[in-house]
């Protein structure tokens, strides 16, 4: 028995890596919910909208780092932020101008905005793929890790190493930062609140003077602003795959339902819930278990309930179960 | 003239059948005007029309003086329209307070004063204040529904059945709210299924049949009508 190596060991590989997966998820998670909230559709074209943010902040990662600008050990891409989510926001508030306002206008059913947005995210992941290619892209520079796995074996004294990234760390700061001013905004303020009664009861919120043009335009603002920032995060603690952000789209729509979709503690809570079943039960806990069984003791096989090309499947799994369970979400959300 | 004056107000949803027919409903200031009638007789598609809701083929609608036929409804609450639903009235997922603080979302000047008017006269809210609506009690929900609409301080209220749902004890209660909103000075005009409970407290009553004004006089007048009470007060 070993319970103090298990325990890092699990850190190492799970809660560490599935806490950042988590936030990532939860930001992802927070604008599909809040654009389902507002303008009531599944917005397909999220997953892209991440891409394309990340793409523009890689790209002023670039000029950046070609004028010989850096953070020291934190990553470039931080400083970029900035104009990767002014672009990103334009990008968005286009989209909006020239695709979803004809849906709104002719007040079509929700099924048809999301079907639009099917259409948008495939323009989307081509002019991505345009702009930048469809390669991998690494931009992460600066240091890599708070902590190294031999680092902390030399101060622990312990067989296991916990390994943790400047970019975890980076990423669960940011998303708590972000959530916590998307929280403020939302409870605290006029246009904050505002949102909320248009979300809660439209027809009440047109009778009492709140203008949906504006409630809308915020909507896909703080959608762009999340939406950059969860795919930069994403791309600094992975690296930048354009593909991946269609299937990145299944966890993120599982965790917005799982949570409540249109409720943002519902995301939240749901973003790490997927991230860590999907981390649970991709992982093999061959060692872990020997950690804990008798000396000399090692399971057969490698204890893992699925194969981590599987992971996908997880997240899916949850979408199906919450469908037929519990349609409304952890935090009663709306039913689609 | 009147206050309100609603005149001659013809009209149906979209390209459908006239529903109100060459139907008048006026208000004076302080005084509560109560719509009774049969279902499906337009009471509420009365009120909308009043609220522009509804486009009108016919007749005009004036606040104080002022035509305001062609005016959005969002509009007609910055002339001084307060309008309560029959149902949705309030943010189920926000609390007492905001509910308010939304109602006074067209107000740029500071609203504590009228929001504690409303705490005054629905003390129950100020004490939930920091509850969500959506947790409140039937009657309490409607109280919600009334403050909101009062945020915009209005000169004219319109509330679609208050009291629809809510048992007699609370009927009571909100009658003698709406009485108190009256003597401030704002013109009340309300669509009651409880007819004669409603014309009680009522100065004006409009009997409506077939989106036609049937019978209209004062709500003692109308009460003390045999014919009245026979066909819409059950005896």
């Amino acid at each position: 028995m070993d319970i103090l190596n298990a325990l890092v060991l699990f850190a190492n590989y799970v809660f560490v890596p599935a806490t950042a997966y988590g936030a990532q998820l939860a930001l992802g998670a927070l604008g599909v919910t809040l654009i389902f909230g507002i303008l009531r559709f599944a917005n397909f074209a999220h997953g892209e909208l991440m891409s394309f943010g990340t793409m523009a902040v890689i790209l002023a990662t670039w000029a950046l780092q070609d004028m010989g600008v850096s953070l020291g050990p934190l990553p470039t891409a931080l400083l970029a932020l900035p104009f990767g989510i002014a672009v990103t926001v334009v990008f968005a508030l286009l989209t909006d101008r020239y695709v979803f306002r004809f849906y709104r206008v002719k007040k079509s059913d929700p099924i048809i905005y999301a079907i639009a947005s099917v259409g948008v995210m495939f323009v989307m992941a081509g002019l991505i793929r345009v702009i930048i290619g469809p390669d991998d892209q690494s931009f992460a520079d600066g240091a890599r890790f708070i902590i190294t796995a031999r680092d902390f074996k030399e101060l622990t004294g312990l067989e296991e190493g916990l390994a943790i990234r400047v970019t975890q760390v980076i990423t669960i700061i940011v998303a708590l930062a972000v959530m916590a001013v998307l929280f403020w905004f939302l409870q605290r303020t006029r246009s904050g609140k505002a949102m909320r009664a248009y979300s809660d009861n439209e027809d009440l919120a047109l009778l009492s003077g709140i203008d949906p043009d504006k409630v809308v335009r915020m909507a896909w603002i703080i959608t762009a602003i999340l939406a950059t920032i969860a795919g930069t995060l994403y791309g600094l603690d992975k690296t930048y795959k354009p593909f991946i952000f269609q299937q990145i789209l299944l966890p993120i729509f599982a965790a917005a339902i799982l949570g409540g979709i249109g409720q943002p503690v519902g995301a939240i809570l749901g973003g790490f819930v997927v991230a860590y079943s999907e981390v649970t039960i991709t992982y093999a806990y061959k060692k872990f278990l020997a950690y804990l069984g008798p000396e000399g003791w090692a399971p057969e096989g490698l204890m893992q309930f699925l194969s981590t090309d599987y992971k996908f499947a997880v997240s899916f799994i949850i979408l199906v179960a919450v469908l037929l369970v519990r349609p409304t979400g952890i935090i009663r959300g709306k039913v689609i | 003239m009147s206050f309100l004056d609603a005149s001659h107000m013809t009209g149906g949803y979209g390209r459908g059948a006239d529903i109100i027919k060459d139907c008048t409903i006026t208000v004076e200031k302080g005084e509560i005007a109560v719509v009774v009638g049969p279902n499906g007789a337009g009471k509420s598609t009365a009120m909308k029309a009043v609220f522009g809701m509804l486009n009108l083929r016919e007749g005009a609608v004036l606040l104080d003086g002022q035509d305001i036929t062609d005016m959005a409804p969002q509009e007609r609450v910055r002339v001084g329209m307060g309008f309560v639903p029959q149902v949705r009235n309030i943010f189920v997922s926000m609390t007492v307070e905001e509910n308010l603080e939304m109602g006074a979302f067209i107000r740029d000047d500071d609203f504590q004063d009228t929001l504690g008017q409303v705490y005054d006269l629905f003390p129950v809210l100020r004490d939930k204040r920091n509850q969500p609506a959506g947790e409140l009690s039937g009657g309490q929900r409607q109280q919600v529904a009334v403050g909101r609409a009062l945020m915009t301080r209005p000169r004219l209220l319109m509330l679609d059945e208050p009291t629809a749902g809510v048992s007699p004890i609370v009927m009571d209660e909100l009658f003698d709210r709406i009485l108190e909103i009256a003597r401030t000075g704002i013109a009340i005009l309300m669509v009651e299924q409880n007819a004669r409970q409603a014309l009680e407290i009522a100065d004006h009553g409009f009997v409506l049949v077939n989106g036609e004004n049937r019978f209209t006089d004062t709500g003692k007048a109308l009460l003390a009508n045999p014919e009245v009470r026979r066909s819409f007060l059950g005896g």
